[in-house]
């Protein structure tokens, strides 16, 4: 198992912040991500984040403190966030978990969290 | 109070050691790993590594560590995942609102007893002040 400390990478295509999670993170690993993103808002102001976590096989209630945890900081400094492309398995599991994750948009894939942003932003 | 015992007719599958947050995210992949290898839908895959993963954190958290025996065995006639968290941390002083939805005494939102215990089919919990905390979950398939 490879448990490099490699960041992840954010990409930033025009007005927007993508993420891909595509490593099991460990806790550190985490909040390391959540500085990252609030700190390239900051240097690109950014008015919108796409998180795909597709590939994530589990979210527990660690990640998913620090998924909304993102999503309410990045209001603050007025980007939206939208999670993309849960799994199924994942999103059963989170709600029998019992975790609501309050302010946290998602959305079904890339194109579609896309829009939502670029809706949000219109609206603005 | 604090013994949970193990069937002698359970096979042990692996012991892991939890220490540090890295520790966490292993021990919870070889869980998923035989949880697909005894058969477990996708679903069922990631419920009891969301479990686990709630109760690796807790002890890594609050006792600084411990140990999991992950074991199989037959429980009511099916083929079960038996995973077994020991710590020898500072224990609950009340197990009942430990398990209380939203009850946490960190930063928590404390959803990880109460939300690993909707997660699994058997769910025991074992602690005494100043000795630990056992907890044990089982999956069936
Ligand atoms: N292994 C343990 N040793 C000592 N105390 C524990 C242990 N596990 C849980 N606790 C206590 O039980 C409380 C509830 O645990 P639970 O996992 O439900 O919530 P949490 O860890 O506080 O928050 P969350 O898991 O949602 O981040 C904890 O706040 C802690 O006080
Ligand atoms: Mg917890």
């Amino acid at each position: 198992m490879d448990f490099n400390e490699k960041r992840i990478p954010i990409i930033k295509i025009r007005d927007y912040l993508i993420v891909s999670i595509q490593v099991d993170m460990h806790d550190r690993l985490a909040l390391q991500l959540q500085t990252q993103i609030l700190e390239e808002i900051y240097r690109t102001g950014s008015k919108g984040v796409l998180i795909d976590i597709s590939t994530l096989e589990m979210v527990d209630s660690f990640i998913g403190r620090v998924l909304s945890g993102m999503a309410s900081m990045a209001a603050i400094m007025d980007a939206a966030v939208v999670i993309v492309g849960m799994q199924p398995a994942v999103a059963i599991t989170l709600v029998e978990l019992g975790l609501e994750m309050p302010g946290v948009d998602t959305a079904l894939n890339m194109e579609l969290g896309m829009e939502m942003l670029e809706k949000r932003l219109n609206k603005a | 109070m604090l013994e949970i015992v193990s069937d002698k007719s359970w096979e042990l599958l692996e012991k892991c050691p939890i220490l540090n947050e890295y520790d966490i995210v292993k021990a919870r992949q070889i869980v998923r790993e035989f949880a697909k290898k005894e058969g477990m839908g996708i679903v069922d895959q990631t419920r009891i590594t969301t479990a686990v993963s709630e109760l690796f954190r807790n002890m890594f958290s609050y006792a600084s560590g411990g140990e999991v025996l992950i074991e199989k065995g037959i429980i009511e006639e099916k083929p079960t995942l038996i995973i077994t968290c020991i710590d020898k941390g500072p224990g609950i002083d009340n197990i009942e609102l430990a398990m209380t939805d939203g009850y946490t005494s960190g930063g928590g939102m404390g959803y990880g007893l109460p939300g690993a215990k909707r997660l699994v089919d058997r769910f025991e919990i074992s602690s005494e002040l100043n000795k630990g905390t056992t907890v044990r979950v089982m999956k069936w398939k």
